[in-house]
């Protein structure tokens, strides 16, 4: 019985020692222990969270680079595909003026060609009719100088015209 | 203070020796005492604080009783007990000396205080740093605490209780081990003392009662049972807001009690078969060491598992307390 009887005097102690105990501990031990260990904690913890934002960084700028790698990449490709297109055009669009020219030449050609040989018929045409003419002058000149006959038909006919 | 009373004990402590009694020896050890027993006849004498509203305090040296043999100042030891010298009674005294326990505890407690004052102080030295030396045996401890005691069983509110969970554990935990010291000034039986954990179970209920909210209340006097109910269930509540802490008070009190009372009974073996005969008494000797080593070893565990059960519950009972409702 005397082992579960608390004595007054160990009540007494343990009450004024224990609370002292509570009282300066907490004061100048638990509460800096338990401050700086959570400090501590927040730290890290900023640490760590500042090394996956640094990271996080870095994938992203990796990213943005090879983005930027496959941009200029793309634009290069565009590029030249342009210039491929433009020296396409280019060849083919001379290719197109030099025809044209072309037949813009042979169509002058021609045209000046018949011009040429309008002038040439019509000249041929002239020269023709003039060599008739002559021809015909000198027929009719040789008919009149070989028979009188005509000269007496021109003075029966201005005998007939003047009884009349 | 230390002083060699052989000459006083004379025939009396002659007879008691050769009757070994271990009942009376292990009570002897797991209670209280006006002075230290170091060794032999050699004993630290305690200062007797004796306080009565009549004759006021009174303070002197416990080798004044001459171990129990001498009345001194109208007091007197009967049974190791402070009792008036004319009535034998106890009536209108109170006995505040400081006792084998009180100065185990004191000493511990000056130890704890130093450890932890150092620990701050170092914490204090090396900031945001990563914990060294001693401080990679209490941090994680402390943090054991923190993180697996007091906020899953308190939640939200751990963090203003941490103080007194801690002081509580590393209480318990330093005298648990100042207790399995053999010598001085170890041994003396503090936390297995009822009135050490009649304390610390109020500070406990205390805690909780001024922490707790209406709904720790509520769920005690208008519980979620229908009408009829209530005349069993209130009652029963009530009592558990008392048994809680008393519980506290009786398992610490029990378990280190009884740590002590097996290892000294263990002992004992050897001097009761050495009682029977010397060579008897030598032979069991090496079974009975070896079988105290094991509990010893075996109370180092429990001298962690009582303060770690002790502020678990501590902290669940605040937990429950400081509940919110759902």
């Amino acid at each position: 019985m005397e082992l579960v009887t608390p004595a007054i005097g160990l009540v007494f102690w343990m009450l004024v020692t224990f609370s002292l105990l509570l009282v300066i501990l907490k004061k100048f031990a638990w509460s800096p222990i338990l401050t700086s260990i959570k400090e501590r904690e927040e730290t890290i913890d900023n640490a760590l969270s500042q090394a996956q934002q640094a990271r996080d960084e870095m994938a992203k700028l990796q990213s943005q680079n090879e983005n930027l790698l496959a941009e200029a990449r793309a634009e290069r490709d565009a590029m030249l595909r342009e210039a491929r297109e433009m020296k396409d055009k280019i060849v083919s669009e001379a290719k197109s003026t030099a025809d044209e020219e072309a037949k813009k030449l042979i169509v002058r050609a021609n045209d000046e060609i018949n011009k040429q040989k309008q002038a040439a018929m019509q000249e041929l045409k002239k020269e023709v009719a003039s060599f008739s003419v002559q021809i015909a002058e000198k027929l009719v000149s040789a008919e009149l100088e070989k028979s009188d006959k005509q000269q007496q038909l021109i003075e029966a006919q201005l005998a007939e015209f003047t009884q009349n | 203070m230390a002083a060699n009373h052989a000459e006083a004990e004379g025939e009396v402590e002659h007879e008691s020796e050769t009757k070994f009694e271990p009942g009376k020896m292990i009570l002897e050890h797991i209670g209280d005492s006006h002075d230290w027993h170091l060794w032999g006849h050699t004993s630290i004498s305690l200062p007797v604080i004796a306080y009565s509203p009549e004759q006021g305090l009174k303070i002197f040296s416990s080798s004044r009783f001459e171990h129990g043999h001498a009345a001194y100042d109208g007091l007197m030891l009967h049974e190791g007990h402070l009792v008036w010298e004319d009535e034998g009674c106890t009536d209108g005294l109170y006995d505040l000396s400081i006792t084998k326990n009180v100065l185990a505890m004191l000493v511990a407690s000056v130890f704890l205080l130093i450890m932890m004052l150092r620990t701050a102080s170092s914490y204090r030295k090396n900031k945001g740093m990563a914990p060294k030396g001693f401080l990679n045996v209490l941090e994680p401890l402390i943090l054991f605490l923190r993180d697996d005691v007091a906020k899953p069983s308190i939640g939200k509110k751990a963090d203003r209780y941490m103080p007194l969970i801690l002081t509580v554990f590393f209480f318990i935990f330093i005298n648990n081990l100042f207790g399995l010291v053999p010598i001085f000034p170890g041994g003396a039986n503090v936390t297995g003392n009822i009135a050490v954990t009649m304390v610390l179970a109020l500070v406990v209920f205390i805690t909780v009662t001024l922490a707790s909210n209406k709904y720790y209340w509520k769920h005690i006097f208008v519980p979620d049972v229908p009408v009829w109910m209530y005349p069993i269930i209130i009652p029963i509540e009530i009592l558990g807001v008392i048994l809680k802490p008393f519980v506290l008070m009786l398992r610490l009190f029990a378990n280190i009690t009884a740590g002590h009372i097996i290892i000294l009974g263990f002992f004992s073996l050897i001097f009761i078969f050495g009682a029977m005969s010397p060579a008897l008494g030598y032979a069991v000797s090496p079974l009975s060491v070896a079988f105290t080593l094991f509990m010893s070893l075996l109370e180092l565990l429990v001298a962690f598992l009582q303060a770690f059960v002790f502020t678990l519950l501590t902290s669940i009972y605040i937990g429950m307390a400081v509940e919110e409702h759902h």
